[in-house]
């Protein structure tokens, strides 16, 4: 199975009702399955005429109760970014997937690159908060596509399937997919009169009532009240905001997900996330056999970062090579962690091309 | 409480909560929310089936003020969520009210593939000749050598004209009225509303503020005499024609998809022939 067609399968099994299209190498696999599959299960499936518009209509479906996505590449994503921010803001669910190709601008459509990373965290203009998956294999493709409309259901948050054309074209066989729990939004129960979309007392995540359904409110990406009006009270924008960072930062455990791999006797730990870490998977097995203590963490989520793991490691590791294809994007934010207390070195490709595991292998050496 | 025991404008406003309006005194697009109230009030639509989506603008604002199911989204992509909305709850009255520079500059793309496209979706565009909410900029339906604030020698853009444009790209149902004809805009609404297909009904309307003050030295009133003289229901040379332009059957985008399901379902057979017959 392919990379792209796993991560429709994850979308399938979780419980997509609509898919919002635009047409982009290295990511219409995922659209031309929807398109086929979505009618066979009463599901929505529509070409719009840009990337604003599919987000868009993704955003208006979930709204009328669909568990909606759209997949797309860099000029695509560049595009979604005011949208994206309209759903953080107004807290309505719904899964972008980014398969991420070499850029900037058209930059080369068929290369894989991991440039989108910092994008994908401040894109859209603003202050908000954001989760971002990354996988690294195929099966992964499909767990984390199930994961990422898992958490978009439970924080009622636009989640960022930032996988990249090394893992989205790549084949591999994953035998019979697993069927994984599957998490869907909390809905109002409430008589009408006492429901707000937006109340701050509900905890971290009020549940979202449907339109149609005698749930009359205002949705609006202008800073809004718990009943979703527009208002410019600070003592009603504060909580909201508050709110609005908390249901992801106070949910870490929830949220962040790394796998570490023979990092407990590691001197070098490797950093490394989606196409790229498969790199230095192969690197650290080849300089284990030749008995250097080294080990490999890997981010499954990318933000909210894995702050406490990368800050931790760094009290037990002598050093840290961050290896990604882009110029540094999560080196930064790994020496930003770090602080300085161990070195940060890096293994970087941004030409369109995948990373072998020889330079890795020399930057191991290299410490 | 029942509808019948209040009077619609205050059945289907939040006329307790959220007044007074963002606009701007003398302004029209609250005559052509008043008019959009009495189109839905005609066909009786329960407050819960129907849905009204704006973009960015003073028009956007409208949705605040009535009882429905309402968003307020990005600045000319009110149809694209609008789109998503009613595929996702069929059964709703879905209504999308826009400026012009909303509906047709940064939306022109959304607007003509919503027509192209045909989902039943009412649009309702208040044409107020200008960017009201940005302070007089001249918008597509600026018409030629009239002054704007980043226009200050006159405005050298071709004006869109919005109706032929959502008949070009193929609108089931395209109206146009003006802010003095509220009896109009309450018909053509309901109208729009009724007809299965994407409706246009473009409303000129005063912004006496901006464009009134920069591109016609006229207040509200004398827009408004300006509207009621140089319209007309009849084509007439050097008036605007008023009046339902098109009215037509196309097969309509939701009951095209809704085919695709039961086509994808296995029922290929059987549909085939009841869409020969129709
Ligand atoms: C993407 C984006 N660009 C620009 C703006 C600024 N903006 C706000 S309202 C508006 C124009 C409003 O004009 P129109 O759509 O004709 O509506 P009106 O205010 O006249 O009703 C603009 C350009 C914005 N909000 N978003
Ligand atoms: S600026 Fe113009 S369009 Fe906007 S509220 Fe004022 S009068 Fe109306």
């Amino acid at each position: 199975m392919q990379g792209n067609e796993a991560i429709a399968e994850g979308a399938l099994a979780a419980g997509i009702g609509f898919f919002g299209a635009y047409p982009i190498t290295p990511a219409n696999e995922i659209g031309e399955i929807m398109a086929r599959e979505l009618p066979r299960r009463g599901g929505v499936f529509i070409q719009m005429e840009d990337e604003i518009a599919s987000l868009a209509a993704v955003v208006g479906a979930s709204l009328g109760g669909l568990k909606a996505a759209t997949a797309t590449s860099g000029p695509g994503f560049s595009l979604m970014q005011e949208n994206i921010g309209y759903a953080a803001s107004t807290e309505i669910p719904c899964v972008v997937i980014n398969v991420q190709r070499a850029g900037p601008s058209t930059g080369l459509p068929t290369g894989p690159a991991q440039g989108d990373v910092m994008q994908s965290r401040w894109g859209t203009h603003g202050d908000h908060p954001i989760i971002v998956l990354a996988p690294s294999s195929v099966s992964e493709c499909y767990g984390l596509t199930v994961r990422a409309f898992n958490l978009s259901e439970k924080y009622r948050t636009p989640v960022i399937l930032l996988a990249d054309e090394a893992v989205g074209h790549m084949r591999e066989a994953v035998g019979d997919l697993p069927a994984l729990p599957v998490i869907n939004r909390a809905r109002a129960e409430v008589p009408a009169e006492w429901y707000f979309p937006y109340d701050n007392n509900l905890g971290d995540v009020p549940p979202l009532a449907n339109f149609g359904e005698g749930y009359r409110y205002h949705v609006t990406g202008l800073f809004h009240d718990k009943s979703g009006f527009p208002t410019e009270r600070q003592d009603e924008i504060e909580p909201w905001m508050e709110r609005l960072f908390h249901k992801i930062e106070g949910n870490l455990d929830d949220i962040v997900q790394v796998e570490e791999e023979a990092v407990e006797d590691a001197e070098t730990v490797l950093i490394s996330y989606g196409g790229a870490a498969r790199s230095a998977r192969h690197a650290m097995n080849q300089a284990r056999e030749k008995g250097v203590r080294v080990g490999l963490l890997r981010l499954l989520t990318l933000w909210p970062f894995a702050a406490a793991k990368v800050r931790s490691l760094s009290q037990q590791a002598i050093r840290f090579i961050v290896v990604e294809m882009n110029r540094g994007q999560m080196t930064l934010e790994v020496e930003r962690v770090v602080a300085g207390r161990i070195p940060v070195d890096a293994v970087h490709r941004y030409d369109g091309q995948l990373i072998n595991p020889h330079p890795i292998m020399k930057a191991i050496e290299e410490a | 409480m029942a509808m019948e025991k209040m009077p619609p404008m205050q059945y289907y406003l939040r006329s307790k909560k959220k007044f007074p309006t963002v606009w701007c005194p003398g302004c029209g697009i609250g005559i052509v929310q008043g008019g959009i109230i009495r189109g839905i009030e005609r066909l009786r639509l329960s407050k819960d089936e129907v849905a009204m989506i704006s973009g960015i603008g003073c028009t956007g604002r409208m949705p605040v003020y009535v009882d429905f199911n309402t968003m307020h989204t990005t600045h000319g992509r009110a149809l694209a969520f609008a789109t998503g909305l009613k595929l996702a709850k069929p059964g709703m009255k879905v209504l999308v009210v826009m400026g012009d520079g909303d509906a047709v500059a940064i939306g022109g793309n959304h607007f003509i593939h919503a027509a192209r496209r045909n989902l039943d979706l009412t649009a309702i565009i208040v044409n107020n000749q200008t960017y009201g909410m940005t302070g007089g900029q001249q918008s597509p339906t600026t018409p030629l050598g009239d002054l704007a604030t980043v226009a200050p020698y006159g405005n050298i853009d071709q004006p869109f004209d919005i109706c032929g444009l959502a008949e070009a790209a193929g609108a089931a149902f395209v109206a146009r009225t003006t802010a003095y004809h509220a009896v109009e805009i309450e018909r053509f609404v309901a109208r729009g509303i009724e007809k299965k297909g994407f409706a246009v009904i473009e409303v000129l309307s005063q912004c006496p503020v901006f464009y009134g003050r920069i591109a016609r030295r006229q207040n509200a009133v004398e827009m408004l005499h300006w509207y009621r003289d140089n319209t007309s229901a009849e084509a007439l040379e050097g008036k605007v024609r008023r009046g339902v332009l098109v009215d037509r059957d196309i097969p309509e985008y939701g009951d095209r998809y809704r085919e695709i399901v039961a086509r994808a379902r296995g029922e290929k057979a059987r549909r085939a022939e009841g869409g020969r017959r129709r």
